[in-house]
């Protein structure tokens, strides 16, 4: 008779640790989602700023013709992008055609003090740091998820319930890619 | 650390009517209906009080939008929705974190945070409050601070009772029996008595001191870069502008403990009744991650 309540015991909490982990999947799976389309967010207000950037930009600096168009490539080829990893490549690309942008206004007083200009660079910089951060807390949970679904027992769990890894959003950071060569 | 205060307040709620009314339980029941309604007052409605004692303004966009991207990023970076955004018109650097929850919370900074501070430095400032609003610590700073204020008014009552009972109506009871031991109890009520709303007013202030060292590595996590609040903290270390909204009502909230007097000392004591750990270990600690 008390091994039969050992046994029932065992099962309810057997079971209440399906459910609970089962939940916790859920909530990060939810979680991530959320993340990701609120980097879309933030991604798409980025797109929103660049052609007003630009006409501010021409006004005083019509000669960077090659750069305006270099620009407004990157722009659509982001825009197009699908698939988390090419997404990625095309918004670095952008963000570095952007940097030169900026590089180059700084060229010309009168933009740098053209009030209308001020207040775009203002909202270009919230809006790379908003397209940082929704990227960072989107790997954090990603992060978590995956290490979940990976690590035994709740990995029979996620198992059950089709939960599969995913992939992080990758950034390039020139300095921290490829071999480093050190000289001494 | 709430369950200790908690159960020394109901100790105490428990002692106290014991030696009034010889039954314990009436007291635990008088004391939790003192502190429940009170604190759910202060919980929800502390941030609107305290806001407009600080004499804070709401912001727009438009009004401060460096300010606003930074809140709004940092938000994105905790998983948590935008924050109200006000400004403090003070020219002391500071800001504070207020609100129940995540969903109903506010940010304030002053003035003179917005003059002085740079982009990553005010990112770092902004961190630490919001790690404050991710942890809820506000909620925690308004539980126990009417905690505090509840052991307080107990305790002044119970002063006054001894006194005024001593007097008048004390004779009556000490035939009633219990004699010696009664009177080591009674003389033990008087000493606690007095000795209660200073453990309390300490257990406050330490919990504050630790909540402030945890708001500044958490920040840090959102932010990833320490420089950027440790920067700031040297900011406001060498800002001797003194603030004119400071009072002790509301010296827990900022982001470093407002002084009215410039310049003021640091003895050893005196960092066992501050609400803030000294600026410079703040600093220490951040530099060391």
């Amino acid at each position: 008779m008390i091994v039969l309540w050992v046994l029932l015991g065992l099962v309810v909490l057997l079971l209440l640790y399906g459910v609970l982990t089962y939940n916790r999947l859920v909530l990060l799976r939810v979680r991530t989602e959320n993340a990701w389309s609120q980097i879309d967010v933030q991604l798409k207000r980025r797109y929103d700023l660049i052609p007003n950037l630009l006409e501010t930009v021409k006004g005083y600096a019509a000669h960077e013709r090659e750069l305006f168009e270099e620009v407004a490539r990157a722009r659509s080829v982001a825009q197009a992008a699908s698939g988390v990893q090419a997404q990625a490549d095309a918004e670095n690309q952008l963000t570095r055609t952007l940097g030169r942008l900026i590089a180059v206004a700084e060229n010309y007083p009168q933009l740098k003090a053209s009030e209308n200009f001020l207040a775009l660079q203002e909202e270009l910089t919230g809006t790379e740091d908003k397209i940082a951060f929704s990227r960072q807390f989107y790997n954090d949970t990603v992060q978590k998820l995956n290490t979940l679904i990976q690590r035994f027992p709740a990995s029979i769990i996620a198992g059950l319930g089709h939960f599969t890894p995913r992939e992080f959003f990758e950034i390039e950071e020139p300095a921290a890619r490829g071999p480093v060569s050190v000289g001494f | 650390m709430v369950v200790v205060a908690l159960a020394f307040f109901a100790g105490l709620g428990f002692l106290f009517s014991y030696l009034i009314l010889r039954n314990g339980l009436v007291g635990l029941v008088i004391a939790l209906a003192i502190y429940v309604p009170y604190s759910f007052y202060s919980y929800r409605y502390g941030d609107r009080i305290v806001l407009r004692v600080s004499g804070a303004r709401p912001v727009t966009h438009e009004q401060e939008p460096r300010l606003h991207n930074i809140v709004e990023g940092l938000a994105i970076a905790g998983g948590v929705p935008k924050p109200a955004v006000y400004v403090v018109p003070e020219r002391a650097p500071n800001a504070f974190a207020t609100g129940p929850d995540p969903e109903h919370s506010s940010i304030a900074v002053t003035q003179g945070l917005l003059d002085t501070m740079d982009r990553v430095e005010l990112e770092g400032v902004i961190g630490h409050e919001m790690s404050h609003i991710r942890d809820r610590d506000i909620l925690l700073g308004t539980v126990v601070a009417t905690l505090v204020g509840s052991v307080v008014l107990i305790s002044e009552f119970m002063l006054r009772w001894f006194f005024w009972g001593g007097m008048f109506g004390g004779r009556s009871r000490d035939n009633e029996g219990g004699g010696g031991g009664f009177a080591v109890l009674a003389v033990l009520g008087i000493v606690l008595a007095i000795l209660a709303p200073l453990f309390a007013q300490l257990i406050r202030l330490a919990m504050s001191r630790r909540r402030e060292y945890l708001a500044d590595a958490e920040g840090v996590l959102l932010t990833r870069y320490p420089p950027g609040l440790t920067a700031a903290l040297k900011k406001i270390a060498a800002d001797t502008t003194p603030m004119r909204s400071a009072n002790n009502a509301t010296a827990h909230l900022w982001l470093n403990q407002p002084s009215r007097v410039p310049g003021e000392s640091n003895h050893w004591w005196e960092s066992l009744f501050s609400t803030h750990p000294p600026i410079q270990d703040r600093i220490r600690v951040l530099e060391e991650m």
